[in-house]
């Protein structure tokens, strides 16, 4: 090699290092652009969606329990089982009532007795007047006549009121005798009634859905023996965030993802807004019933089942749409004048503009309604791969990810 | 003039070219180790950068959230709302956990954020790819670097998220990447216990006489519920309003609400000097014995390339050369070396930096102070060299 070739060759590896030396501390590091993606900012309808989540309910729920503290004697159903209105479900223990009813009945028996004797002393007391009437009849006769002295038609007169009052007190006997039987007549139905209430019957048709207590333990009033549910009025009880339950309206119709079959969703419409909220979580409640034409069949659902709840709302006006994700804050510390903004950057030859916007109704999909700040047709930037400054300088690339770390 | 560096560079060419890369090398991983020490600095500063956060608000006497753990009540932020001076509040949880990927996990931190408005305080200010989040449950925006891809599903205890966005340097102070989820399910992973134990939980209340009375149906069932549910939230992001000194709003917060709140000149002097002080000092250590192994081979290898032309220096001192040539011959060509070594250390640096598992940051502040480093000593070492050179009798070209 001759040394004007050498020469030039390192003159050239010299060169080259400098060059890539150049282009190492220009394009990497804090000094080099930053990669953005644009895109153009175009016009469509926002089609705005809630999402909320929620768990399969009853609307009619049962607890069949006692009304008076008592045990169990018997439980006739168990959990799943599907029951008729008016069914027998469980018995509580009656102790004594069946010997009460027994005993009332022996007491009205004796009660009947008892209206007979009054009835049998009124014909008694009735056939007495009978007799005295016609004797004093007879005597005032034979008085007018002169036959007998007036005293003794006085007594037989006396004798007749006598009778009469006779027939009085054994009508009032007889009267009390009745009373008395239906008295204990109501007395017996008071504890059948009772005791007809220690068997626990289905108000509705439903199913078991929990079996609280076995025969032989007690149970205190108004503590369920069995609980019963309507599967025919299940429904989601759904919780939506207040922040982005606006458009919220009974009669929206639902899509409804259960845990258990994502695939199949089922359809549905809001039944119920609750108008009291959660303050607590934030949260309002809603409860959306399934279609009845939809295709689960009330044994595919299970109550405290998680759902996902969809509600799409009717689209908002054909206005500007950008992406969620080009949306920055500008705060005071990073150049915004008057506090913090929301905005976007635009994109105007080679430089970066931040651009205020106000934004409408957002959808689930991340598309933004803007109701003013940019038009359509002006190119925003979308994704960046750090935080940009209106004197950045910046690259356009096509996509920033699927760049594997 | 000719040029007798340049001569004896282009005489040598090889060896000098080679041995200038094997330098370079060497100080490629000096700059890196500097760069490793700026990355885990700038991995504490990007935390607070990405929360959007002048204040952040955390249990009274904690150094929370991230250098200590801090449980707050989630509904603090409306008071913090109504104090003057607060723009926004905004509730977040921070959770280290390993998150399950195919058959592998990794470690990142879930971060549960407020979502809804743009621009809250807490959520990722940029994405690379997707969109933010738009559900309240279940989706989930990840950093790049935590290996995900967009519409992928990640686990986190018993529910899938799917990602629906890709951030870039959203990581905590550690280095990991972050997962976002919405508030609510940031506080559900963090509380949320395996069935098993909530299953055994219920069982130990339902064992507890007190808990279960015979005679007060619905008690223990309203326990239970009560054990179920979670309001606690790990910090308050808080975003001072115009016009208002961050200071004079934390003195307030400290004072009237009975938390602790940071500024960001507080909470960077927490991450920087605290969190991370020891491994920066374990790095700051290992940097500077590479830089001082640095200039002591340079020195050596500037001295040996001289000693092995110690005979050619002697013909040029026995022809007549001045020392001041010599010297400059030999300081030009340690300077050449220096300079070839840079540049293929800087490229070095530049191209393998992307391929560490965590964030590496060369500056160029750092780039400049390594030239000059780089210049410096070999300068210095040249003079050891230029010292034997200059030693060597004209005799010896004759004799030997």
């Amino acid at each position: 090699m001759n040394p004007l070739t050498k020469k030039i060759l390192l003159a050239g590896l010299g060169v080259s290092l400098l060059a890539a030396l150049g282009f190492a501390i220009a394009r990497s590091g804090p000094l080099a652009p930053i990669k953005v993606t644009v895109a153009k900012v175009e016009r469509g309808e926002v089609v705005p969606a809630l999402f909320g989540i929620g768990t399969i309910e009853a609307q009619r729920a049962y607890l069949i329990g006692p009304t008076v503290a008592g045990r169990v004697l018997r439980v006739l159903v168990d959990v799943g089982a599907p029951v008729k209105a008016g069914q027998l479900l469980a018995e509580m223990d009656p102790v004594d009532l069946d010997q009460r009813v027994a005993s009332l009945d022996a007491s009205l028996a004796k009660a009947r007795s008892a209206v007979a004797v009054a009835e049998a002393q009124k014909q008694d007391a009735a056939s007495k007047r009978e007799l005295a009437a016609i004797n004093a009849r007879r005597y005032v006769d034979l008085g007018t006549q002169k036959f007998v002295s007036q005293s003794v038609v006085d007594s037989r007169l006396q004798e007749e009121k006598s009778a009469q009052a006779g027939i009085d007190a054994a009508e009032a006997a007889l009267a009390g005798a009745r009373q008395d039987l239906g008295r204990l007549e109501q007395d017996r139905n008071g504890v059948r009634e009772q005791r007809a209430n220690v068997r626990l019957l289905a108000p509705a048709d439903g199913v078991v859905t929990a079996r609280e207590a076995e025969p032989g333990s007690t149970v205190v009033a108004g503590q369920a023996v069995l609980r019963l549910v309507d599967p025919a009025s299940l429904w989601a009880r759904v919780r939506f965030d207040q922040g982005r339950s606006n458009g919220l309206d009974v009669g929206l119709p639902a899509q409804i993802v259960r845990r258990s079959n994502p695939q199949a969703p089922l359809s549905g419409k809001v039944a119920r807004i609750e108008l009291v909220s959660d303050a607590v979580t934030e949260e309002r409640i809603a409860q959306v019933a399934f279609d009845v034409t939809s295709n689960a069949p009330p044994k595919a659902l299970s109550i405290g089942e998680l759902v996902e709840v969809t509600l799409n709302l009717p689209a908002a006006a054909n206005s500007p749409i950008l992406p969620n994700a080009s949306l920055r804050r500008l705060g005071s510390q990073n150049g915004g004048q008057n506090g913090e903004q929301t905005g976007v950057w635009v994109v105007e030859g080679e430089q970066l503009r931040f651009a205020a916007i106000k934004s409408g109704v957002s959808g689930l999909d991340g598309r933004v309604q803007v109701l003013d700040g940019v038009q359509a047709g002006a190119t925003v930037v979308v994704y960046s791969e750090r935080n940009l400054t209106a004197d950045s300088r910046f690259k356009v690339v096509p996509s920033l990810a699927g760049k594997r770390p | 003039m000719i040029s007798l560096a340049g001569r004896d560079i282009l005489h040598g060419w090889a060896k000098f070219v080679f041995t200038g890369i094997g330098l370079g090398l060497l100080i490629g991983v000096t700059l890196s180790m500097a760069g490793v020490y700026r990355g885990m600095v700038d991995d504490a500063k990007a935390l607070l950068d990405n929360s959007g956060a002048d204040l952040w608000v955390v249990q009274k006497d904690t150094l929370g959230p991230y250098a200590e753990s801090s449980s707050l009540r989630d509904d603090i932020y409306r008071d913090l709302l109504g104090m003057p001076g607060v723009a926004r509040a905004a509730n977040v949880t921070y959770l280290s956990m390993q998150v399950r990927q195919g058959n592998t996990d990794i470690r990142a931190m879930v971060v549960g954020v407020t979502t809804g408005q743009p621009g809250e305080p807490g959520e990722p200010g940029y994405l690379v790819a997707g969109r933010q989040m738009t559900h309240d449950h279940y989706e989930a925006v990840a950093d790049v670097k935590t290996g995900f891809a967009l519409g992928e599903v990640i686990r986190i205890r018993r529910h899938d998220y799917t990602v629906v966005g890709l951030t870039r340097r959203m990581v905590s102070s550690g280095g990991d990447p972050m997962v976002f989820v919405s508030l609510k399910d940031g506080q559900e992973a963090q509380f949320l216990k395996d069935n098993e134990a909530i299953l055994n939980d219920r069982a130990r209340t339902a064992a507890n006489p007190a808990l279960n009375r015979p005679g007060v149906p619905g008690l223990l069932d309203a326990i239970q519920a009560s054990q179920a549910s979670n309001h606690n939230v790990n910090a308050v992001l808080v975003r001072v309003a115009a016009g208002h000194d961050p200071e004079m709003v934390a003195r307030e917060i400290r004072r009237w609400q009975h938390l602790q709140a940071y500024t960001r000149t507080q909470m960077e002097e927490i991450l920087v000097s605290k969190l991370i002080l020891t491994s920066a000092k374990q790095i700051g250590m290992f940097l500077v014995i590479l830089a001082i192994v640095s200039a002591a081979i340079v020195a050596f290898i500037i001295y040996t390339m001289t000693l092995g032309k110690i005979r050619e220096i002697a013909v040029l001192k026995l022809i007549g050369t001045r020392d001041r040539t010599i010297a400059g011959m030999i300081l030009q060509q340690a300077l050449g070396l220096g300079l070839i070594g840079f540049s293929v250390g800087k490229i070095a640096a530049t191209l393998w930096v992307p391929i560490f598992p965590k964030y590496v940051l060369l500056t160029p502040e750092d780039t400049l102070r390594g030239f000059v480093a780089v210049m410096l000593i070999c300068a210095l070492a040249s003079t050891l060299a230029i010292h034997a050179a200059l030693k060597v009798d004209p005799a010896d070209a004759i004799g030997g």
